[in-house]
């Protein structure tokens, strides 16, 4: 088999360095990494793992944008490292953990925030008329389907999070991608669980800490598209609102 | 925790937001040929008067100033948290009873017309 | 092994000028200060028109000052910026499905303009200014 040839390029890169183990504000180191043109940021980090600094810490694991835990700041923008091409990059490529969120260590943000926040709006099916195994399967048309596939599309990578400034200002904001995830569900014509979503959601640290800033869909991925997603929450939301008042007056 | 009633005003922030988007534009070029000294002739004392005048008239000028207004000050109030005035509650409350104050000018404008 | 995670503070005065998206946002939300202002300009024509054609004169006459002029333009400006950025994603908050495809965004913002280009044109000729 012919090998094929890659030109090569020095990158220089800039990474925030934080240990917590050391006392001290994180700081930035450069590193001049020999690599191909054709990498992307996490082959930078993985060469510079193996060659130069063992002690560097990053999360990563699918290399192909799909287990969404390679997010970080490159360039100031929330990004999957396996998916910012170094082609892109021409200059001095700088590297921070995710923005609006705690720094673990190096370039790990914690996330346990988010993980405590997906719990909270139960994003997983909560089927409307339980159905007995010989029942057989909840049956869907494709009509149905693409009320809702396009925010099943979410990798849970936070870089939402990170673009999203509502969030850094208020960090209760339950946020775009946990809403979104729950509004997934609300769509899904097997689900019967929106009331009990709209527990977390219809409150003033869920959708309404959303003012339509619209960067969590500019840097999704995946196209998931959360600031429609929040819209839309917001929307029936508020008919919900007008509903529940109206009705009870009118019942009086 | 108990759901936000942020709806209630979130309604007209939409609505106005939809009409604002609409017409105020042209509303301000109509005010604009006012302000070179050329007012177009709806904008004469007798034709607006009589626009003001008319039911319908009326309640076009009301749905739009209206909801101008709330959907301005809902706007206004997160402005003022983006750019760092802390006071969240202090702030919705002073834009909210100045929306609801004007709208009532409003109305007692419109039926001495 | 112990966690000491590093917190870093967002300023809540200054942090728009991080990105351009945030300014892009700044202005749209900043638009809330001319078109409120403009509507306060309405009501009081409005007060003026009730009071009599002296007054109401006198109202048309204050907008012929250069501040007044200047405040238009701005106002125009930013009310024109808040349109698009209205009409721009109008579709996100209701998606239209027609049998299987959702409709795709560019249908719902392009008769968000076109509706608006009617109307406009309507009250121009309305208005008498053709
Ligand atoms: S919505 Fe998009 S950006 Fe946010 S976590 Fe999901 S995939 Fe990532
Ligand atoms: S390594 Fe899995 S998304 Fe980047």
């Amino acid at each position: 088999m012919m090998d094929v040839q890659l030109a090569e390029r020095q990158a220089e890169l800039e990474v925030l360095r934080y240990n917590p183990e050391i006392a001290g504000e994180p700081k930035f180191e450069r590193y001049s990494v020999p690599c191909k043109t054709e990498w992307c940021v996490l082959d930078a980090l993985n060469y510079l793992k193996d060659n130069v600094d063992p002690t560097l810490t990053y999360r990563w694991s699918c290399h192909m944008q799909v287990c969404g835990s390679c997010g970080m700041m490159i360039n100031g923008e929330p990004k999957l490292a396996c998916k910012a091409m170094l082609r892109d990059y021409p200059g001095v490529i700088r590297i921070e953990p995710l923005a609006h969120f705690p720094v673990e260590r190096d370039l790990v943000a914690v996330a346990d925030d988010f993980i405590a926040k997906l719990k909270r709006v139960k994003p997983y099916l909560i089927p409307s008329d339980k159905r007995s195994l010989e029942e057989g399967e909840y049956r869907q048309t494709p009509a149905q389907l693409k009320r809702y596939r396009q925010f099943a599309m979410c990798i849970n990578c936070m870089l939402c999070y990170a673009a999203c400034p509502e969030y850094g200002l208020h960090p209760k904001f339950i946020g775009p991608a946990a809403i979104s995830l729950a509004h997934r569900y609300n769509r899904d014509s097997r689900d019967g669980g929106r009331d009990e979503r709209q527990e977390e959601l219809a409150t003033n640290e869920g959708v309404w800490e959303c003012t339509f800033v619209g960067a969590c869909s500019e840097v999704c991925p995946k196209h998931v598209d959360p600031a429609a997603a929040l819209q839309q929450v917001k929307v029936a939301s508020t008919v919900d609102w007008y509903l529940e008042h109206f009705m009870s007056w009118v019942k009086k | 925790m108990a759901k936000s009633n942020k709806p209630i005003i979130w309604g007209t922030f939409a609505a106005g937001g939809e009409v604002v988007s609409l017409i105020t534009p042209v509303i301000i070029v109509l005010i604009l040929f006012a302000a070179i000294g050329r007012p177009p002739s709806a904008l004469g004392y007798e034709q607006l008067h009589a626009f003001a005048a008319w039911w319908f008239g009326k309640l076009v000028i009301f749905g739009i100033v209206f909801l101008s207004l709330w959907s301005q000050a809902h706007r206004l109030r997160i402005t003022c948290f983006d750019f760092g005035l802390r006071a969240d509650g202090l702030v919705a409350t002073v834009f909210y009873v100045l929306a609801g104050a004007a709208s009532l000018w409003l109305i007692l404008i419109l039926s001495s017309i | 092994m112990s966690r000491n995670p590093y917190v870093r503070e967002v300023s809540p005065t200054t942090w728009f000028f991080r990105m351009p998206r945030y300014m892009r946002y700044m202005a749209r939300e900043v638009t809330s200060i001319f078109i409120g202002i403009f509507t306060v300009i309405m009501l009081v024509g409005l007060a003026r028109l009730s009071e009599g054609q002296v007054e109401y004169e006198n109202f048309l006459a204050a907008l012929r000052s250069p501040v007044s002029l200047v405040f238009l333009l701005l106002a125009l400006a930013f009310a024109l910026y808040n349109s698009f950025t209205w009409f721009n994603v109008a579709p996100k908050a209701m998606p239209i499905q027609v049998g299987e495809e959702l409709m795709p965004d560019m249908v719902v913002a392009g008769s968000h303009y076109v509706l608006w280009v009617i109307l406009s044109v309507f009250v121009l000729f309305w208005a008498g200014v053709f």
